[in-house]
């Protein structure tokens, strides 16, 4: 980034990181891949009765040049799998992932011709959310997650291109 | 039991008329593929059939004839209904289409020639419709086996 790439892992870059990362990981926005059932439980997550707002990450953009984080909400099948990952290619760093229900994390029971049988295949993955379709509860407890290990990040650690 | 439906079209078409059943009300005829266009038009223009509810196949393997290819028919003016089911052999799976009668039977072809590989004859765009270009081979197909899987296509613009 600029200074502290150069004085490597010190008191400085320390600092720098818990500053960067408390910004980051209260301040998700999402870009909602949102191919399936589990659209309906993204939704309620986001609706007042469980309120991801709380948490930060109440901001979806449906562009993926201004999202942080992908959710990928779904069943991805082969024929949307190059689109899943021109859309993760397009986000810019620093990015993460969310597999959302057991669809996008292993297919599912969809163990066919049709379906990606996981999006790890295609694109890395920070946090899988079991469930068919996972309960809000799950996919809070998923973000609260997602925020930690956002916290662990030192702001050495990525690539910037 | 007598169908009113199954024995005008046994009589319309006495020699293409394989079988017919009727359970409860649920009218089938089996009829021989060269014959189809021919008796769909008969029950559009006749009839009063108006309506292609849904035009599908289903493999039989290893039987032969292998295919058979299925339509369901309705009549939203008398509200009937009636099924013709055709015998398709795998070695010459090609079948009249339907367009000429049913604008929507365009993407029901597109879907039987994308699983099962039957062909339709005078189709006006007979592409696959649901797996991506590339695909090879036709997924509902008995012999296609169960845990194949394809290469990944790239992504086109
Ligand atoms: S995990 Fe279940 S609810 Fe979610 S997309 Fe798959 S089938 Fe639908």
């Amino acid at each position: 980034m600029g200074l502290e790439t150069a004085l490597g892992h010190s008191f400085l870059t320390t600092r720098l990181d818990e500053a960067v990362n408390w910004g980051r990981k209260y301040s998700f926005f999402q870009y909602p891949f949102v191919t399936a059932c589990c659209g309906m439980e993204y939704m309620s997550t986001f609706a007042s009765t469980y309120d991801i707002s709380r948490f930060g990450a109440e901001y979806p953009r449906f562009s993926p040049r201004q999202a942080d984080v992908l959710f990928v909400v779904g069943t991805v099948n082969e024929k949307l799998a190059p689109v899943l990952k021109r859309v993760y290619d397009q986000m810019c760093e620093p990015k993460w992932v969310v597999s959302f229900g057991v669809c996008a994390t292993s297919g599912g029971f969809y163990d066919n011709y049709a379906t990606v049988q996981g999006i790890d295949k295609i694109i890395p993955v920070d946090i899988y959310i079991p469930g068919c379709p996972p309960r809000p509860e799950a996919v809070l407890d998923a973000l609260i997650k997602l925020q930690e290990k956002v916290g662990r990040e030192s702001v050495l650690d990525r690539k910037y291109r | 039991m007598t169908s009113y439906l199954l024995d005008t079209l046994k009589s319309r078409f006495p020699e293409a008329v394989l079988e017919t059943h009727a359970f409860r009300g649920d009218e089938t005829a089996l009829i021989k593929k060269e014959a189809l266009l021919q008796a769909a038009a008969f029950l559009r223009q006749e009839l009063g059939f108006d309506m292609l509810m849904d035009l599908t196949a289903a493999d039989y393997l290893p039987r032969e004839p292998r295919f058979e290819l299925v339509c369901h028919f309705y009549s939203t003016t008398h509200n009937y209904r009636l099924r013709l089911k055709c015998p398709v052999e795998a070695h010459d799976a090609a079948v009249d289409s339907l367009t000429p009668l049913w604008a929507g039977a365009n993407w029901f072809e597109r879907e039987v020639y994308d699983m099962f590989g039957i062909k339709f004859n005078g189709h006006p765009d007979l592409r696959r419709i649901l797996m991506y270009d590339g695909f090879e081979g036709h997924p509902l197909r008995k012999d296609y086996p169960l845990k194949k899987r394809q290469p990944r296509m790239l992504h086109k613009d």
